[in-house]
């Protein structure tokens, strides 16, 4: 027999929480989530208190992404919510499941300009997938439920509730209940048969044809089927920025990533295949370069769960509107009825021509033992966690050399601020990878712009023993400015210098984290694994590099994909 | 190119203010906007009229669909369908120039709704261009105040946009 309960709004709150197996959170407490907060306090989540609300909102992404798990995170009302805005945004373009609560001033209030009050659903109406503000007790049940199914399904993304504090102290009669009523909301998971028909009749007559892969093949568990493709018939594959990791770096038939600072046989393949297929990607300006340069001899095929994304940005011959690994099952499929003979020597031959490509330009810097180059870190950090360690990244030059450099192996194991781009999120985000996957090594790569955005996160990552090792690439220049100062801005650094700086070592130590400094380059092995020894609480490596390295190769902005520059050298 | 879009949502809080910011957040242009309960009060229909290529309509048409509570999106335009917008329209009206006006607004089918010694407001209804053509006649009178509600749309036939199907309880 079902017995109804009567519940508070809160206990509603946590019940539906454990109804979805979460098993961490992050949040912040504040005034009018005193109610929820009691609650917690008897509930065996765990919850993570970070030094600051952007900090829990991207250590719930870099958990997200690297689990395929929801993230869920905490806010209190007014300013505990403004801080949670990067970290909404940042999950809404890089299509990361969050479900994020705010609390909220109490309805009578609502309106009235009360303490702490701020209306954080306008605020968020751009950046969320779907919002919710809970006006009765009734309604909390089903808006969570909602909004877990929401945020994990279709196109990921975070979905927002703002829970006043009188509906969280409301008493109701309350049985859980799974049912959802979302007429709207549909994601289309099969593809049109017609349309995978239409794709694999192209790809027969094709002599080049790329597979250019996104950040959806990682979310929807593609990379098996996109590796049997191409192994099958012998077709290259790039990957976008937010791809990287779905297929091994080593794979044979990978041929890079794409875009501004991507790899010249990548660019290269993009602007001479004659039909590219494009999955779960969304042609991102970053991806695409000039947009009437991008694949000029190229029909395109789009897969993609968000009908949104196709033709957006560049025209698309063969949309197909689907979940990427089920759409690429169903091709495989069909595969064996059609003739493959007739182009497979030309295939092969362009698979050879993209290696080549690769042979003659792979990424590369000029090796120096005088000074520590940014890439050398990454390389090793690479060779000694034998490209198994996730790899979280803030935003800059050390980004682009993270994903340069690490030999990735699998998907999940690169978390970067893709789309918005926001310098402070690999700290956190690490942390968050680190609890969520504590039996992998998490590595932060850094800049010293990045790192002091959300450096308080030490305490954080100290109470709750979290062993993640920061290499910050430390070059006292916001670099990727102050590069394109250089190249475009007849070297007028204009503000990018940081001159003054913490000393690194004393503000770990301040934290009771450790600290490591490098000046040599014989420093940079010894330190890092130093770092390996350091299992309960964060490390920082302050690696005092180049300062005026360049990343290259580069895209100059409005140019296209194959008008790139090479460097001074 | 204009075009009139049938937006079915379900009259959940915020609603409005997701279809009105998509279009001001994408830089889209939005004609008018006009939006009312059905025969069901659970559900609303918006009829928004846009300016833009097709490729943008195709776009606006796709972001509208991705919002949760946007049901179902018709662009009306591209089916046989009738269009209608009201409009007041208050002019300067002195005793002398009144029978010329009255027989304006009954060669447009409008009335006169409110009078007085030196004005009045009259309503009309019909599709833009009629409209338009009206406001054009009446301005050497002296127009005080226009207010207009915005075009609604509908689709001939005896299919609705409020057909969809309601079995979706995951």
């Amino acid at each position: 027999m079902v017995r109804h309960m009567l519940k508070r709004g809160a206990e509603i709150l946590t019940d539906s929480l454990k109804k979805e197996g979460v098993e961490i959170m992050f949040g912040y407490p504040g005034g009018v989530l005193l109610g929820v907060y009691d609650q917690l306090f008897d509930v065996d989540i765990l919850h993570i208190l970070p030094r600051h609300e952007q900090g829990g909102i991207h250590a719930a992404e870099g958990y997200a992404r690297a689990t395929g798990k929801v993230g869920v995170c905490f806010g209190t009302s007014g300013p505990g919510a403004t801080n949670l805005i990067t970290g909404i945004t940042n999950a809404y373009m890089d299509s990361s499941p969050l479900v994020v609560f705010t609390g909220q001033v109490s309805s009578e209030l609502i309106g009235g300009d009360a303490f702490q009050e701020a209306d954080i659903f306008g605020i968020t109406r751009p950046i969320v997938k779907h919002s919710y503000l809970v006006e009765d007790v009734k309604e909390l049940g089903p808006a969570i439920t909602e909004a877990f199914h929401i945020a994990k399904t279709g196109r990921p993304g975070p979905v927002v509730i703002d829970l006043p504090k009188d509906v969280a102290a409301a008493k109701i009669n309350y049985k859980p209940s799974e049912k959802m009523y979302l007429p709207g909301y549909k994601p289309n998971f099969e593809a049109n048969t017609m349309q995978i028909k239409k794709l694999l009749k192209m790809l027969e007559s094709s002599t080049r044809p790329l597979f250019y892969i996104g950040g959806g093949t990682i979310i929807s568990n593609a990379s098996a089927e996109i590796q049997k493709l191409s192994e099958m018939l012998n077709i290259p594959i790039v990957s976008s920025f937010m791809g990287l990791g779905a297929i091994p770096t080593l794979h044979t038939n990978n041929i890079g990533w794409i875009g501004m600072h991507g790899n010249y046989a990548s660019n290269m393949a993009i602007t001479q295949c004659d039909f590219l297929i494009a999955i779960g990607t969304r042609f991102s300006d970053r991806s695409t370069g000039r947009i009437n340069g991008f694949a000029p001899n190229a029909k395109i095929a789009h897969i993609d769960i968000d009908p949104a994304s196709i033709s957006k940005n560049v025209e698309i011959d063969i949309p197909i509107v689907a979940d990427a690994k089920i759409s690429l099952q169903q091709t495989l499929k069909y595969v064996p009825k059609y003739n493959w003979d007739k182009n497979a020597g030309k295939r092969s031959d362009w698979l050879k021509t993209a290696k080549k490509w690769n042979d003659e330009k792979p990424f590369s810097y000029t090796h120096s033992e005088k000074v520590i180059k940014p890439q050398y870190v990454v390389e090793k950090i690479s060779e000694i966690t034998d490209g198994d360690a996730i790899i979280c990244t803030d935003v800059g030059q050390h980004q682009m050399w993270a994903g340069q450099y690490y030999k990735l192996k699998h998907p999940r194991q690169f978390i970067s601020s893709g789309g918005l781009g926001t310098m402070g999120f690999g700290f956190p985000a690490g942390i968050g990878a680190k609890l969520g996957c504590p039996e992998k090594e998490v590595f932060v790569i850094s800049g010293d712009g990045s790192f002091l955005m959300n450096a308080q996160e030490l305490c954080t990552g100290k109470q709750h023993r979290v062993g993640v090792k920061v290499a910050i690439l430390n070059n006292k220049f916001l670099g990727m400015v102050r590069q394109w100062q250089h190249l475009f801005f007849n070297n007028r650094y204009s503000y990018t210098c940081l001159e003054c700086q913490p000393d690194f070592i004393k503000l770990a130590e301040a934290y009771e984290c450790k600290g490591f400094a490098a000046d040599k380059y014989s420093d940079v092995d010894k330190i890092l694994k130093e770092s390996l020894k350091i299992n309960d609480r964060p490390v920082i490596m302050d690696f005092r590099v180049d300062r005026e390295e360049n990343v290259y190769p580069m895209v100059p902005a409005g140019a296209s994909l194959d008008e790139m520059i090479f460097g001074e050298e | 190119m204009k075009h009139i879009m049938s937006v079915l949502v379900e009259n959940k809080f915020g609603v409005l203010s997701r279809v009105s910011g998509l279009f001001s957040g994408r830089g889209y242009n939005i004609e008018s906007l006009s939006v009312g309960t059905t025969n069901e009060p659970e559900l609303s229909i918006m009829t928004i009229v846009a300016n833009g290529d097709e490729r943008i309509i195709e776009q606006i048409i796709k972001q509208l669909r991705k919002l949760i509570n946007v049901i179902k999106v018709r662009n009306v335009s591209k089916l046989d369908h009738i269009e209608r917008e009201m409009l007041l329209i208050k002019i300067h009206a002195s005793e002398k120039n009144r029978p010329d006006i009255f027989n304006m607004v009954n060669t447009f089918r409008g009335k006169i709704i409110d009078l007085n010694s030196d004005s009045m407001v009259i309503e009309i209804t019909g599709t833009d261009d009629k409209n338009e053509a009206f406001i054009n006649i009446l301005k050497p009178y002296g127009i005080i105040e226009l207010v207009r509600a915005g075009s609604l749309a509908m689709a001939r036939g005896s299919k609705a946009t409020t057909d969809y199907t309601r079995q979706n309880t995951i």
